[in-house]
């Protein structure tokens, strides 16, 4: 319970520096770059590094890959269809997170099968 | 575009904007680990890249572009969309970054020393990052 109270207090802290620092930055596209930072990895890898060792935490790198090819096709996909179709936010961006779940999964199904 | 520095999105924004992303990115974080343990670090390393508060963020873009334009009693759902729209656009050039993360922290940890693997592929996602994005008219 201690280490999820820790995971959770030193994700969001990180997360939150990240999106600080995006919110400051202008034009919006250069600071969308905030919204694609590793902060989740930075403060699972550090204290995963510390609980299970450094192999242990390679392996979830390299799952990331596919987690990352996940997100830019995400975010590829929830930027044009807000740009073409003019659709909320919260909407785009929420309905598009199965197509995340079915790349990242797909193609971890693919790679590590 | 010049890349600049504007305080007024941070002086808008309320504190319960800065709350739900600390909730989601702690959430998301302890969830990760949870996940790892239960079905190993494969599947929980997916997690790492999952667009937790990316939602919330570009929830906020769009709400700040849209007041800003009503300010000056200008319409700003249009605005506030193409902001969002942007905003995405650059976290899909930011996830070239995040690749390069990915690859060189399991490349380098199991034969180097964590903080210092941590902090070069945290520059080397940065750098790259910047380079796509600055990139991004010639493709």
């Amino acid at each position: 319970m201690t280490q999820i109270l820790i995971r959770f207090l030193v994700g969001g802290a990180v997360v939150s520096v990240f999106a600080v620092i995006g919110d400051l930055l202008k034009p919006k596209s250069f600071a969308g770059l905030f919204g694609a930072a590793p902060s989740v990895a930075l403060a699972t890898l550090g204290l995963t590094i510390v609980a299970e060792g450094r192999s242990y935490a390679s392996i979830e790198a390299r799952s990331m890959i596919a987690g990352s090819v996940a997100f830019f096709a995400y975010a590829s996909v929830v930027s044009l269809v807000m740009m073409k179709y003019k659709t909320q936010a919260l909407l785009s961006t929420i309905c598009a997170i199965p197509l995340w779940l079915g790349i990242a999964f797909g193609l971890c199904h693919l790679w590590f099968k | 575009m010049q890349i600049k520095v504007d305080a007024s999105s941070f002086s808008q924004a309320r504190w319960q904007d800065y709350a739900i992303r600390f909730l989601f990115g702690g959430l998301i974080t302890a969830i990760a680990g949870l996940i790892a343990k239960q079905f190993g670090p494969v599947i929980g390393g997916l997690f790492l890249a999952f667009p937790a508060i990316f939602p919330a963020s570009a929830t906020l873009v769009e709400k700040h572009e849209r007041h800003k334009k009503e300010k000056v009693r200008l319409r700003g759902d249009i605005r506030g969309k193409q902001a969002a729209s942007a905003d995405a656009a650059g976290a899909s050039i930011g996830s070239i970054g995040m690749l390069a993360f990915a690859i060189l922290v399991w490349k380098l940890l199991p034969n180097h020393k964590p903080w210092v693997v941590l902090v070069v592929a945290t520059l080397v996602w940065f750098l790259l990052s910047i380079l796509s994005w600055k990139l991004r008219k010639l493709v």
